[in-house]
């Protein structure tokens, strides 16, 4: 960029993103954040102080080049804006509007120390989506010859499979994706839901990467249906990459947790997003919202859940949380947004037990009150039950979001993967490499429950990985 | 990939068997395993037991109950239409026995997922004793298939109507109080029959195993909708099961779990009877 825009007036804040009303939003499940128009956009990038060592590309981790895509916009030039993106995201339109930027990008903008970071996610977000509706992928993206042909598997279509896929195809590998459930996506289709990530745009993100030449095969349970062995043997891979992700849900192991009425948040939200619950009886999975809906935990995943809660006509949603406000693990736009909506927060009280009728449904959940202890070793407080403090909260639906593990059906189905001590595969973080020749994992199933992004990350490194070592071999 | 219907056939009022034609899953099922389908692009995903494979022709036999919506839509469905998605094989084949006698009991259509164990075991050379039960005479399914592979074969139906008036419980009870040595049973129907089985094997501590048709949604331990509780530990009928020891099992809770969605289904399938939609 030679001729640098003039130096604007500073702007303090970011460019709000119009957003849907609170009030009518918690009647519909149409995405919440509408996103930029162009001079939005444009308005925004100019904010942008072109810093000479640009510090916001360090928290980025696929490294996507944002000075340069922000000068693109600046320019008007969207398209050119896209390429520079995609040379390293596959999935800009996605990542513009999940990932946590405020601890990534956005955190290291010089801007932000004063004032409000560069709104780097919804420019992500603007110009992704502008490539999405320009049905850029058309021109096939430039792809090179290095591959030979080869063959590589990936195992899950989420995003560490579908970066890891990509990235190969335009290196020139035949790569075939082996997805356990119907659809491809991962948790950016069964878990995420609709209102903060359209399915459409999922979609066209995946369409992208078919684009690519990457080829999906869905209904295929590695493990059950194939197994990493065949995929390798019979089936004459040259290199397998496991991206399963982190999909079993944890309960609480207490008392009344089977009763009618319990639900894990996978299960709700994969009957609400994946099997299109909502739309029941037009679609024929069904759910039950019940009146009073409390949601355990309060991360992303208890977010969604409760928000998903509402949408579904429950009367009232409570998050139960063991900690503080402070300690919360949910992105604080998610938090901001389900206060808007009407969720409840109670913090410091946790379920010791379900309470149900005879008939075998729930009528309430028993809570203690809960205090901040001393720092443990994660440095967060942990949390000490207040002796007899014992509540009662009256609901008849509950739903369980105090985390996910990886499901460990590959893991048990391949001779020779090292499984890690709470049940992850064991992978070199910087390649991928496992303790099988020719396996490769990233992702969820790799560091535990973790964010789309740095899954992303993992799937672009081990794409580096596979390339070099079937050069070599 | 979609997963064609070869063969469709009734076997009793509200029973009919179906062939999918799915080499992949063929390729690996095994008795005791099944299948989770979804019959088009707004149905739900059904756990349906394997009943019968064929590797050479990449077969799956499957006996459906049409008592629910989407077993009813598939019901409506015919020979060459395909069902959308056909996910297999799931949960943990069955761990038969060698040798030793082995009582079998099937009720209803609880039968058909019985007859490839019969049907292992018989050509095993294990003494079988096959005790089926159902409603009525017309009810009864496979009963020829599975009298092959057995040393003795009872029926019982609840009206009398054909082999003798009452419960597989009550054969099962006579077999036992005659000093017949049985190794193990192996019981597979409406919960109320297994319980019912679990309850007298316990007794005379005869080791016994049920498989439990519980709520699913994926199938491959991600959701949870197959909580049971087995020996008071929670545990996922799709990945730990679907077969269980049933002297473990807390039925009561399994009964109650199964009802969760009766009301909704009850809307679903006014939807289907007034004809909104075609099943397509
Ligand atoms: C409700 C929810 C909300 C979230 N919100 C955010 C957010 O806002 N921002 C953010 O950055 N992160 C968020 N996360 C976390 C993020 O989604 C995950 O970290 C990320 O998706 C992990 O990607 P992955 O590719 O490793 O695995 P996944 O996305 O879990 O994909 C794994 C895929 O593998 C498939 N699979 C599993 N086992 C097999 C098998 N044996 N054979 C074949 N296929 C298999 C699964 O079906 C799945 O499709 C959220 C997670 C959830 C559940
Ligand atoms: S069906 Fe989802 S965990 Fe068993």
């Amino acid at each position: 960029m030679s001729d640098k825009p003039k130096k604007k007036p500073l702007v303090k804040l970011k460019r709000p993103m119009p957003e849907q009303d609170p009030h009518a939003r918690v009647g519909n499940f149409n995405e919440v954040a509408l996103g930029y128009a162009a001079e939005d956009a444009i308005a925004e990038a100019g904010r942008c102080l072109h810093c000479k060592d640009a510090p916001c590309k360090q928290g980025c981790p696929v490294e996507v080049d944002i000075p340069e895509f922000i000068s693109e916009i600046i320019e008007g030039r969207f398209d050119e804006a896209a390429d520079v993106i995609r040379l390293k995201n596959n999935l800009p339109a996605i990542c513009g509007r999940v990932c946590p930027q405020e601890s990534q990008c956005e955190k290291f903008c010089l801007m932000g120390k004063k004032f409000e970071p560069v709104a780097i996610g919804r420019l992500e977000r603007f110009v992704a989506d502008y490539a999405l509706e320009k049905e850029q992928s058309e021109e096939s993206p430039v792809k090179s010859a290095d591959g030979q042909g080869r063959r590589v598997a990936v195992v899950g279509s989420g995003p560490a499979g579908l970066t890891c896929a990509a990235d190969l195809a335009r290196m020139g590998y035949q790569v075939t994706i082996f997805e356990a459930l119907h659809k491809p996506g991962g948790v950016l289709v069964y878990g995420i839901p609709e209102f903060r990530l359209p399915k459409q745009v999922v979609q066209a993100e995946i369409e992208y990467v078919q684009s690519l030449g990457v080829e999906i095969k869905v209904n295929m349970v590695i493990g059950k249906t194939l197994s990493v062995d065949e995929l390798l043997g019979e089936f004459e891979f040259d290199a397998v990459f496991i991206g399963t992700g982190a999909g079993a849900p944890r309960f609480m192991c207490i008392p009344g947790e089977n009763l009618n009425g319990v639900y894990s948040a996978n299960e709700f939200l994969t009957r609400a997003n994946l099997m299109k619950a909502y739309l029941f009886p037009e679609y024929a999975t069904p759910i039950r919202v019940g009146r009073r809906v409390a949601v355990v935990g309060a991360g992303n995943v208890a977010l969604d859940a409760a928000r998903t809660a509402l949408r579904l006509g429950a009367e009232s949603v409570s998050i139960v949380y063991r900690r503080s406000r402070e300690e919360m693990p949910a992105r604080l736009e998610e938090f901001l947004h389900a206060e808007e909506e009407g969720i409840e927060f109670n913090f410091l009280r946790n379920p010791v037990r379900i309470i149900g009728d005879d008939r075998g449904w729930v009528t309430g959940m028993e809570c203690i009150r809960m205090t901040l202890g001393e720092p443990d070793d994660s440095g967060r407080c942990s949390p000490v039950c207040v002796e007899e403090s014992n509540f009662e909260m009256k609901v008849d639906t509950v739903v369980i979001a105090i985390g996910q593990s990886p499901n460990p059906l590959v893991g048990r189905t391949t001779p020779g993967l090292e499984i890690g001590r709470r049940g992850t595969i064991v992978a070199n973080e910087e390649t991928g490499q496992t303790s099988r020749e020719g396996v490769f994992a990233g992702g969820d199933i790799v560091t535990g429950a973790a964010t789309v992004i740095l899954a992303m990350g993992a799937g672009k490194k081990a794409a580096r990985t596979i390339d070099a070592h079937l050069k070599e071999g | 990939m979609l997963y064609p219907i070869v063969v469709k056939r009734t076997l009793a009022p509200g029973v009919r068997l179906y062939e999918i034609r799915a080499p992949l899953v063929a390729r690996k099922a095994q008795p005791g395993q099944f299948v989770i389908i979804r019959v088009n692009e707004t149905g739900e995903r059904i756990p349906l037991t394997i009943a019968d494979f064929d590797r050479e022709f990449g077969m799956i036999t499957m006996v459906v109950q049409e008592i629910g919506f989407t077993t009813k839509t598939l019901a409506k469905m015919e020979v060459g239409d395909d069902l959308l998605d056909f996910i297999g094989p799931l949960g943990n084949p069955s761990k038969l026995p060698d040798s030793g006698t082995v009582v079998c009991i099937g009720g209803g259509v609880g039968c058909a997922p019985l007859y490839p164990q019969v049907r292992a075991l018989g050509e095993k050379g294990v003494n079988v004793i096959t005790i089926v039960g159902a409603r009525s005479a017309e009810n009864l399914i496979l009963t020829r298939e599975l009298g092959r592979y057995s040393k003795e074969l009872h029926i019982t139906t609840d009206d009398g109507s054909e082999g003798r008036k009452g419960f597989v419980s009550d054969v099962l009870k006579e077999l036992i109080e005659k000093g017949t040595p049985i190794d193990e049973v192996i019981a597979i129907g409406p919960m109320i029959m297994m319980k019912v089985v679990s309850g007298v094997t316990k007794q005379y501590a005869i080791p016994t195993v049920i498989s439990l048709n519980s709520l699913m949604v994926d199938g491959t331990g991600m959701c949870g909708s197959c909580r049971v509780t087995v020996g008071g530990v929670t545990k996922f009928a799709c990945v730990d099961g679907p077969e269980f020891d049933a002297h473990q099992i807390d039925f009561d809770e399994q009964m109650k779990r199964s009802a969760v969605y009766r009301d909704q289904e009850a809307k679903a399938l006014e939807r289907l009877n007034c004809g909104c939609r075609n099943g397509h």
